[in-house]
């Protein structure tokens, strides 16, 4: 891994990071990257899926509670909100 | 002080004292706040003391009056702060959390609380339960009971160290990759986890999704299993819990065969640690059960096969703290900007560094050499265990390579830290119930110049069953503390 890569990863994972930071998590992606790349000397073909034993599990999507029965609790946690909307920056 | 005797408590005689008017579920509730307002400024096991546990006692103490008290109303517990209670900070040990409070009750709260069981407060933890420690909160480190010096274990180590000290009478963990048992055999204490599916994780946080259970922390195995049976089932609100049509419970024999895995005990493990193994194993010979030894060809692999997708399935999950809905929020100079610095401020370092492996590991380039080859060892791996869960009943191995570490040992070296799980992590990967038992005690720091005598610490060991067999976990483990 170099630099630029773990540049490009912050970005994707959306965290700000300092240049020492970075410099610090290269370094120990180096290890951690050293110690999981044992598993390429395991013989096993990437193709072995099996689907579980549980499926078509969901549940029907019925009998909906009473309309904004929970909407009040929810905003309460919400940073930022504007007449019951949560306020976000500008997208386009 | 009450004279209540705390140390020798459980459940069972706690109900019977508080049927039978000994003592109140308040009396009992202010005994436990006693203890922790003596020693949780030290030990920092509880981040967070209910205000409203002894109005939850009187509740409990009314049921006993109109004669409607279960087993656990009444019976104060702790739980670990990533899963929610209505109206109570839940936050994870995480400051992107610090001013959360939960918005529901998790599926585990609702039934607990029926029971009328006595809420005292939430656990420390490793954050978002990144750790093997408890060092990885952003509101410092819980400290060992039995040496104030070294970690508790993690990410239960809150939870692990309140049962342990006896701030209250049992508790909830999570366990992603060991995280109640570790902490569990560090504290010299019980801790579960159920088959993966067995318990609902609707309002406990995310970390694994895929390996992810709460299970329960007590000072034995039959408080463990009580807990365990009220929180336990199928729910409409976790698609992955098994319904109760496909729960197929093996056979629960007198005599059990206990397979070891020779080939996985061979290098890496404390000394002491694999004396009292052996030790553990002559005394299951004893007991009449019957020692077996298996080989599971790829469990070398377990750990680092863990450590793909363990962290994948983080930087999922962490995604959804972004500062929108919940959580804190900082200002950028646009979204992303918000984005960028809510999580900059919000995460700590081991959060980010799985952030950053998950993501590379999920990344185009890297998909199949990474993720895609672990999902494959993990199908292995469980038709091993599966293979082997015919040969034997349960898989004995230590707990932990060692005792409990001093605190900052190895903080900084996050390799060493992820070993801490070597022996739990395959449980996880297969999805099999596994459950920590109190093994004995390592003398440590003693002084052989002036004759100090050193610490004791706690050692555990590691039953693993097939896939719904926790009653062989329960019957094996009361047999080896002579548990009626």
């Amino acid at each position: 891994m170099e630099l630029k890569d773990i540049e490009k990863l912050a970005e994707l994972a959306r965290i700000e990071m300092s240049q020492e930071e970075k410099e610090k998590i290269l370094g120990e992606m180096d290890s951690i990257l050293g110690f999981i790349d044992q598993i390429q000397k395991a013989d096993v073909n990437i193709t072995e899926r099996e689907a579980g034993d549980i499926r078509n599990i969901m549940r029907e999507d019925e009998n909906p509670h009473e309309s904004g029965k929970y909407t009040e609790d929810i905003l309460r946690e919400v940073p930022k909100t504007r007449e019951g909307y949560i306020e976000v920056k500008k997208i386009l | 002080m009450s004279n209540i005797d705390l140390k020798s408590l459980t459940i069972r005689k706690a109900h019977e004292d508080m049927k039978a008017g000994v003592f109140s579920a308040r009396e009992l509730t202010q005994a436990y706040l006693d203890v922790i307002a003596e020693k949780n400024p030290n030990l920092n096991a509880y981040l967070f003391i209910f205000e409203d546990a002894l109005k939850q006692a009187d509740e409990a103490d009314k049921r006993f009056k109109d004669g409607t008290a279960e087993l656990l109303t009444g019976i104060p517990m702790a739980i670990k702060n990533n899963i929610c209670i209505k109206d109570k900070p839940t936050t994870a040990a995480s400051k992107i959390l610090e001013n959360y409070r939960a918005v529901y009750d998790a599926t585990v709260i609702e039934k607990l609380r029926k029971a009328g069981v006595v809420f005292l407060g939430g656990t420390n933890m490793d954050e978002f339960g990144h750790g093997a420690s408890t060092e990885n909160s952003a509101f410092g480190v819980t400290k060992n009971p039995h040496d104030n010096t070294r970690v508790a274990g993690g990410s239960s180590g809150g939870s692990t160290t309140a049962v342990s000290a006896n701030c209250c009478l049992a508790a909830l963990g999570t366990d992603t990759g060991g995280s109640s048992r570790q902490p569990a055999s560090f504290c010299g204490v019980v801790g579960f986890k159920p088959t993966y599916g067995r318990v609902s994780r609707y309002g406990a946080i995310a970390m694994g999704s895929s390996l992810d259970q709460v299970g329960s922390i007590a000072k034995n195995v039959e408080d463990a299993e009580i807990v365990y049976n009220q929180i336990k089932g199928d729910d409409n609100m976790d698609s992955t819990t098994i319904p109760e049509s496909l729960i197929k419970e093996p056979k629960v024999k007198e005599k059990i065969v206990v397979g070891i895995p020779r080939n996985f005990l061979k290098e890496g493990i404390d000394e002491d640690v694999m004396k009292n193994f052996e030790e553990s194993v002559e005394k299951l010979k004893l007991l009449g059960h019957t020692i077996k030894e298996i080989n599971l060809p790829n469990i070398d692999y377990a750990l680092a096969t863990y450590y793909i997708i363990m962290p994948a399935e983080v930087s999922t999950n962490l995604s959804r703290f972004d500062g929108v809905r919940f959580g804190l929020h900082k200002e950028g100079e646009n979204l992303l900007g918000d984005y960028m610095k809510t999580r900059a401020e919000g995460f700590g370092p081991e959060a980010r560094r799985r952030i950053i492996l998950g993501t590379y590991v999920l990344s185009a380039g890297y998909y199949d050499a990474y993720y895609n080859k672990a999902t494959a060892l993990r199908e292995v791996m469980k038709k091993d265990f599966a293979k082997v869960f015919e040969e034997v009943d349960v898989i004995l191995t230590p707990t932990s390579p060692t005792p409990a570490f001093k605190i900052g040992e190895k903080s900084n070296d996050p390799v060493q830290m992820y070993l801490a799980d070597i022996f739990t992590v395959s449980a996880n990967m297969t999805g099999v119930p596994a459950i920590s038992i109190p093994s004995g005690f390592t003398e440590r720091d003693s002084n052989p110049v002036d004759g100090q005598k050193g610490k004791q610490l706690p050692l555990g060991i590691q039953f693993m069953a097939p896939w719904m067999g926790e009653n062989i976990l329960f019957k094996i483990g009361k047999d080896f503390l002579g548990e009626d």
